[in-house]
């Protein structure tokens, strides 16, 4: 056991550190509102920061950091580890990176694309050209991911496409999508989903705007009508889809803005003793000084959990279980963190971003409300702990 | 970064595990329960020769000269058995205050004797507030002549019956701040003056309220510093906290076990009743306070034994392990339905011991207090 970074990871962090704050627009953290563990205020999914985001993703990759954990050969350093503390700085930064593509689709197609995909996409990944967005939910198909009905018809060298996806987080600002589709209307629906990439651009492909209640568009509903596809889009093997959505899926739950957390714990605590209530600053109120520890000591067990799943992923082992206990965990503490954020700032937590008196330039507010997608996105609590139960302690299923 | 037990510390793990499952059944654990002092000496000696006393005590007192992390795995085995033993009394408020403030005499005259299963210590410091703060610390040592006579009564103490010393936390003057003028006298039990009466408790653990009535002691008889002990006693504070955390581990480990295997067999409406979800997502609920529990302790206990700041980590993992022990063990009951509320049933006995771990040895309140001055709150 050794809890320690080595001195060269530390090293490392100091030079993104570094990098962060010298690359990050000087104004960037006044005009976004992103809170830990919520789904609908990530700025990369916004059109208005769009701009930025290319920007500052083509100076990450010049420095090689968007692909450190892919394998060598793929031009990365197969070092998970690293790629972890850049997401934490970064994160810790609310910087616009780390998009679907990198940490989702990337890794994906690393461990089950063919070689001339991985030859198309990885480079375009790499340098922030080739943005994902990614297509599993339909309208009647949430959590019962099995009950889609988009499907994928062969002719000659393509498959043909019909169906609606829906909550397209970042579709409207990306490229391409991560489709799970139908391709055996016979098969039961574990044996008939393929996983297949489908250009934004292609013709047949209509994206419509939905705004979530933080105000925010950032996710949308996608129609496919006879959209063409050539086959050699398909991500693995036909029918397999399934199983290759589940791999990715956990890499989605690991991808989780580690260090956003902490950065709103340390805003709160400077918070709570620059400001008075009832004569005393709040960092005398015990109450608020029991809040901020608790939520001080949640903090601390997710970022053993994170830590923990890095080591193992870093150990060559794909953390399955782990990867279902970090996303319950921080997605709820999102929600902690936010109902702890409104009552330490009082009147103050319902401020809009738009208002000159908003502490946080109104993140407080906004993120209570993206706190409740946490839970919800990715596969939601309940599904979770279903999982925990049933392929963690063996219970029997339903 | 690693988080995983080396070699060694799997070793000691899986033979403790064997051990305790052998020498420490349910039985005994009830019996001794049930009894006072509520210990025995065969279970305590065949301990000893495992060389548990020891772990923390560096060789040259005949110890093994381990590290905190390595006691957290037997702690948490301990607690997975329910070990009814004065362990932690004797390790870390006995063994651990004389090895951080005893002289070369004091410590040569008592840790072997400790090592080898012949002495049993324990810690005298809370008193009628209920607290651990020194400003609840007030019992009165006052000199005289080439003798200090101690007066006041201490409540909480554990294991005082079983034990052969007590170290006493008294005041002895300088009273510029409740920090200062705190001074640890070692008290043979035995000693005239020394009344200890049992504190019957929900928990059953064997705490006891000792009364001291002129009680004279030598010079030779305080260990470290006179009016200076406050931060030994401190960080005695937050290790014993911290062990009681790491029993307090294995105690839920043992709950989520013996929950999971009663949900699979237990049929109601024509099916396990681990596959109801409501029941699922309790038992959920309990695995991820387990592993957050653990590994706030394990942090801790590597912060201790690399010798880092650990206050604040030692506080987290008390405060939550705590309450999550006392979660963990209520949900186990509502699972295992009217059975459980039964003397019978072996459950009620893990929720004491995870009860009786909370708020002993630093409550939440110190430890609250300790963490929001180490987030500079
Ligand atoms: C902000 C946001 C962004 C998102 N982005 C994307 C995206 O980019 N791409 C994408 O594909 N999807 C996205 N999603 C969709 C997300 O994956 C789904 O919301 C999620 O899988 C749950 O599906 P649902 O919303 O249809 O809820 P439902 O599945 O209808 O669930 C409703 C309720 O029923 C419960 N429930 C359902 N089934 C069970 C069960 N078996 N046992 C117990 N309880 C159950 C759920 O836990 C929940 O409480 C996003 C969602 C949000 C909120």
């Amino acid at each position: 056991m050794n809890l320690d970074f080595t001195r060269e990871e530390l090293d490392f962090r100091q030079e993104v550190e570094e990098f962060t704050r010298r690359e990050l627009p000087p104004n960037w953290d006044n005009q976004i509102v992103f809170w830990p563990g919520g789904y609908g205020t990530i700025p990369i999914f916004e059109t208005e920061f769009q701009e930025v985001a290319k920007e500052f993703s083509l100076k990450l990759s010049g420095k090689g950091w968007a692909r450190l954990a892919w394998p060598e050969k793929y031009g990365g350093e197969a070092s998970v580890m690293k790629a972890a503390i850049v997401g934490n700085v970064l994160s810790y930064n609310r910087a616009p990176a780390g998009g679907v593509a990198s940490s989702i689709v990337a890794p994906s197609l690393i461990l089950v694309a063919s070689e001339e995909l991985k030859k198309e996409f990885l480079p375009k990944i790499a340098d922030g050209r080739a943005g994902f967005w990614l297509a599993y939910s339909e309208p009647n198909a949430g959590s019962d991911l099995a009950a889609l009905k988009t499907t994928a018809v062969e002719d000659g060298d393509d498959y043909i496409i019909n169906g609606q996806k829906i909550w397209s987080s970042g579709a409207h600002v990306t490229e391409y999508a991560w489709a799970l589709v139908r391709t055996d209307p016979d098969a039961p629906a574990h044996k008939s989903a393929t996983l297949i990439i489908i250009p934004n651009n292609a013709s047949g492909v209509t994206i419509k705007p939905i705004v979530n209640i933080c105000d925010i568009h950032s996710f949308n509903e996608v129609f496919f009508d006879d959209v063409r596809v050539p086959k050699k889009y398909v991500v693995g093997e036909v029918n397999q889809g399934f199983y290759n959505v589940m791999l990715a899926l956990q890499f989605e739950r690991l991808t989780i803005g580690s260090g956003s957390f902490r950065r709103v714990l340390d805003e709160l605590i400077q918070y709570a003793r620059e400001n008075v209530r009832n004569g005393r600053p709040l960092s005398e109120n015990n109450q608020v000084r029991r809040a901020l520890v608790d939520m001080a000591i949640e903090i601390e067990i997710f970022e053993n959990f994170y830590w923990q799943s890095v080591c193992m992923l870093e150990k060559g082992k794909v953390p399955e279980i782990e990867a279902s206990a970090l996303k319950l965990v921080f997605t709820e503490l999102s929600v902690k963190l936010a109902n702890t954020a409104v009552d330490i700032l009082g009147p103050y937590g319902l401020l809009d971003k738009d208002s000159t008196r908003a502490p946080f330039g109104g993140r407080v507010g906004i993120g209570y409300l993206d706190s409740i997608s946490g839970p919800i996105g990715a596969g939601t609590s309940e599904i979770q702990k279903s999982i925990l139960a049933t392929r963690g302690l063996g219970l029997p299923r339903q | 970064m690693d988080f995983e037990l080396n070699e060694d510390q799997r070793i000691l793990q899986k033979s403790a595990r064997d051990f305790l499952k052998k020498e420490c059944p349910k039985d005994l654990v009830r019996n001794l329960a049930d009894t006072d002092p509520g210990h025995s000496t065969e279970l305590w000696q065949k301990i000893a020769a495992l060389g548990w006393m020891g772990l923390l005590v560096p060789e040259n007192y005949d110890g093994i000269g381990w590290s905190f992390v390595e006691q957290a795995v037997l702690l948490e085995e301990m607690g997975y058995a329910l070990c009814p033993a004065p362990f932690i009394s004797t390790t870390i408020l006995g063994a651990q205050t004389l090895l951080m403030s005893g002289n070369e005499d004091q410590k040569r005259g008592i840790l072997p004797n400790i090592v080898a299963g012949d002495l049993i210590l324990t810690m005298a410091l809370t008193e009628s507030d209920g607290g651990c703060e020194p400003s609840a610390l007030n019992l009165m040592a006052v000199r005289e002549g080439d003798k200090w006579v101690l007066n006041g009564i201490k409540l909480f103490v554990p294991d005082a019956l079983t034990a052969d010393y007590i170290l006493c936390v008294a005041r002895t003057g300088d009273n510029s701040s409740p920090e200062k003028g705190l001074t640890i006298f070692l008290v043979k039990t035995k000693t005239k003056g020394v009344n200890i009466a049992p504190l019957k408790t929900i928990s059953k653990d064997k705490q006891y309220e000792i009364n001291f009535n002129n009680v004279c002691l030598k010079p030779e008889n305080i260990i470290g510093p006179v009016a200076g002990a406050w931060p030994a006693i401190n960080a005695i504070i937050n290790m014993a906290g911290l062990a009681r955390a790491a029993e307090t581990v294995g105690v839920m480990r043992a709950v989520l076990e013996m929950t999971v295997a009663y949900a699979k067999e237990r049929v109601q409406f024509g099916r396990p009743i681990g596959s109801f979800q409501a029941i699922q997502h309790y038992l959920a609920d309990m695995w991820v306070d387990i592993l957050g529990a653990r590994s706030l302790v394990m942090k801790a206990a590597w912060k201790l034994a690399t010798g880092r700041p650990s206050d604040k980590a030692t506080g987290m993992a008390k405060i939550m392990v705590g309450k999550a022990g006392r979660k963990t063990t209520t949900t186990g009951h509502r699972i295992f339905g009217a059975i459980s509320f039964t003397m019978e049933h072996d459950l009620h006995l893990y929720h004491r011991r995870s009860l009786a771990n909370d708020p002993t040895l630093g409550n939440s309140d110190f430890h609250y207090e300790q963490i929001a001055a180490g987030l500079e709150l």
